[in-house]
């Protein structure tokens, strides 16, 4: 180097004199702009969506189309059947799901050695990620081919296995968070595993397990593929009979956004702000409760 | 392992003439477990190792320990840290067990019973030999009165009507009820540091065991509280078998009847160089390296 047989530069000008330091400022600027864009296209989809759909839903958002049946015959009546049907198909789903969710955390978090816990959280990863259409097809093949039958029960168990994955991450995530003191504590008093697991550790858990639930609980509440080759939608309102096509909320906006009429548009909308209203619901009561526990 | 050799050996043990500090002056406690006591047997709550090994997987934390813990009296085990300490202690109630790849040779002998004998059930053995850990683990989602009976309620062991008595009694032998009698519903997690200590104390209590590990109890305390677990210590001495671990020589030298000094050897392993009474090892050890070990030469 030939630096090394001049004077040293003073340290005056090493503090000031340099141009790749003002270089840098401008990168570091445009760069930070950059990030902050993106952060703000993040953002804007959510609220898009919420403004679009309010905007044209709450118009036709009214009592009626939550008691009222869709007309037999022409145009005019409600959602009711969709209502009726998405409850009972999602909690009907949550009751196959949570125990099965619940149970597989506990055994891959408390009793699994690690590499059979280790395949059973891969595959759960991988079927949260399987395009749910095909989780419809699949349910269809087992449990309407053979019964030459659209029914309701085929879509809740269509829907379970969509949170089955989900329930089963967050309860094993939170089931981490129990401090080994509390098992230790446990056991040392002479109580047994099964006791342990059930009154101190899912106990300490629920929280977190309440939040996975209802988290997987309003993603099904969404879910249309897994809907659309097994409870298939009806414009009846079906109570109980699980043997039988059932509507839910998300088909009946599928199906009326299709139709040339306006007035059945307006219906698809108004169920729309609907689930939207539900689904927000669940997830910012359950995520203001997680941030209350953050902060407290 | 032959086992009618250890029942043998150790109910000779037994038979021996007790020490004069063997006698309690308060009623024993008695066990409601169907605890495994030899019949004709009192309960004493002598613990008697024997050759005792603890591997984890194939490293040997703990090798060749023999030692005889007398009943109703405190037992301090001091040494380094990594001499194998907590390791040995929780073999006497086989919580090691919880430790994957944890496993043990020789013979811990509870009133003349082989602890690791296939008859004996570890969750029956932790009801008669209970532990109290070095941070404070209150149940976070239980009350005061509920964490002191979490013991008898999680087993199913006590009607509801009995609980009350159990908790008042638990509660002041752990010498707690006077500071928490007026807030027994609140959550046990709302207590001091050194006070969910004694909760955890009292917990351990609520069960009726004959023998109390300890594993530095008193560690995670400020000097305040540890002189209460301290003083709490010096009370229960009489009543129950107990076992600490510290690594405050002082407290040894303060709480403890008998001492036993561990060390560890060139291959990591862990064992007892010495055990004689606190005032012994402390004032005149028979091995070179307890006396350098007390005196701060070491560690």
């Amino acid at each position: 180097m030939t630096a090394a047989t001049l004077a040293a530069p003073s340290i005056a000008a090493r503090l000031t004199g340099s141009r790749v330091g003002r270089r840098r400022k401008i990168v570091d600027r445009s760069m930070r702009t950059l990030a902050f864009g993106a952060a703000l296209l993040c953002a804007v989809p959510l609220i898009a969506v919420l403004y679009f759909v309010t905007a044209n839903g709450l118009a036709a958002f009214s009592l009626d189309l939550i008691t009222k049946p869709p007309k037999a015959l022409g145009i005019g009546g409600g959602a009711a059947n969709a209502v009726v049907g998405t409850a009972q198909m999602v909690a009907l789903a949550a009751l196959i799901a949570v125990p099965i969710g619940v149970m597989a955390a506990v055994y891959v978090g408390e009793f699994a050695e690690r590499r059979s816990a280790r395949l059973v959280r891969f595959c759960a990863d991988v079927l949260v990620g399987v395009p749910s259409i095909l989780i419809g097809i699949f349910v269809f093949t087992f449990l309407v081919l053979p019964f030459k039958q659209f029914n309701g029960f085929a879509g809740a168990v269509a829907l379970a296995l969509i949170m089955i994955p989900v329930v089963m991450r967050t309860t094993e995530e939170s089931l981490n968070l129990v401090p080994n003191a509390l098992r230790e504590a446990s056991l040392a008093l002479g109580v047994p595993v099964w006791r342990t697991v059930l009154s101190v550790v899912l106990r300490t858990g629920l929280p977190g397990i309440l939040t996975g639930s209802m988290l997987a609980f309003a993603r099904a509440m969404g879910e249309t593929a897994p809907l659309l080759f097994t409870a298939l939608g009806s414009r009846l309102v079906n109570v109980g009979d699980f043997g039988r096509p059932m509507d839910a909320l998300p088909l009946f906006i599928y199906v009326n956004a299709r139709q040339p009429v306006d007035a059945l548009n307006q219906q698809a909308w108004g169920a729309a702000f609907l689930l939207l209203l539900v689904v927000l619901i669940i997830n910012v009561a359950v995520r203001a409760r997680s941030w209350g526990r953050r902060i407290g | 392992m032959n086992l009618e050799t250890a029942v043998r050996e150790a109910d000779e043990a037994i038979e021996a003439p007790p020490e004069p500090t063997v006698l309690a002056p308060v009623p024993v406690p008695q066990s409601t477990g169907p605890a495994p006591v030899a019949a004709g047997v009192p309960a004493s709550g002598e613990i008697v190792i024997d050759d005792l090994h603890v591997y984890y997987g194939g490293f040997r934390a703990v090798k060749g320990v023999s030692l005889k813990i007398p009943p109703r009296a405190v037992t301090a085990i001091i040494g380094p840290s990594g001499c194998g300490k907590s390791t040995f202690l929780r073999t006497m109630n086989r919580m090691h067990e919880l430790t994957a790849g944890a496993r043990v040779e020789g013979r811990i002998g509870l009133d003349g019973i082989d602890i690791y004998s296939p008859e004996v059930d570890p969750v029956q053995l932790r009801r008669v030999v209970g532990m109290v850990f070095q941070r404070p683990n209150p149940f976070p989602t239980m009350s005061i009165y509920d964490n002191v009976v979490s013991g008898l309620k999680l087993t199913g062991r006590k009607k509801r009507s009995e609980l009350d008595e159990v908790v008042e009694r638990s509660l002041r032998r752990a010498a707690l009820w006077d500071e928490v009698k007026d807030k027994l519903k609140q959550p046990g997690t709302s207590l001091s540091g050194g006070q969910q200590q004694r909760l955890c104390i009292a917990r351990a209590l609520s069960v009726d065991p004959e023998v109390i590990l300890m594993d530095e109890p008193a560690s995670a305390l400020d000097p305040i509280a540890t002189l209460r677990v301290e003083e709490l210590i010096a009370e229960l001495r009489r009543q129950y078998t107990i076992v600490i671990v510290t690594h405050n020589m002082q407290q040894a030298s303060r709480v403890s009847d008998r001492t036993a000094f561990f060390t560890m050897g060139d291959d990591r392993a862990g064992y007892l160089v010495e055990a004689d009474d606190t005032v012994k090892i402390f004032t005149n050890p028979r091995e070179q390296l307890t006396e350098d070990y007390i005196s701060g030469r070491f560690g």
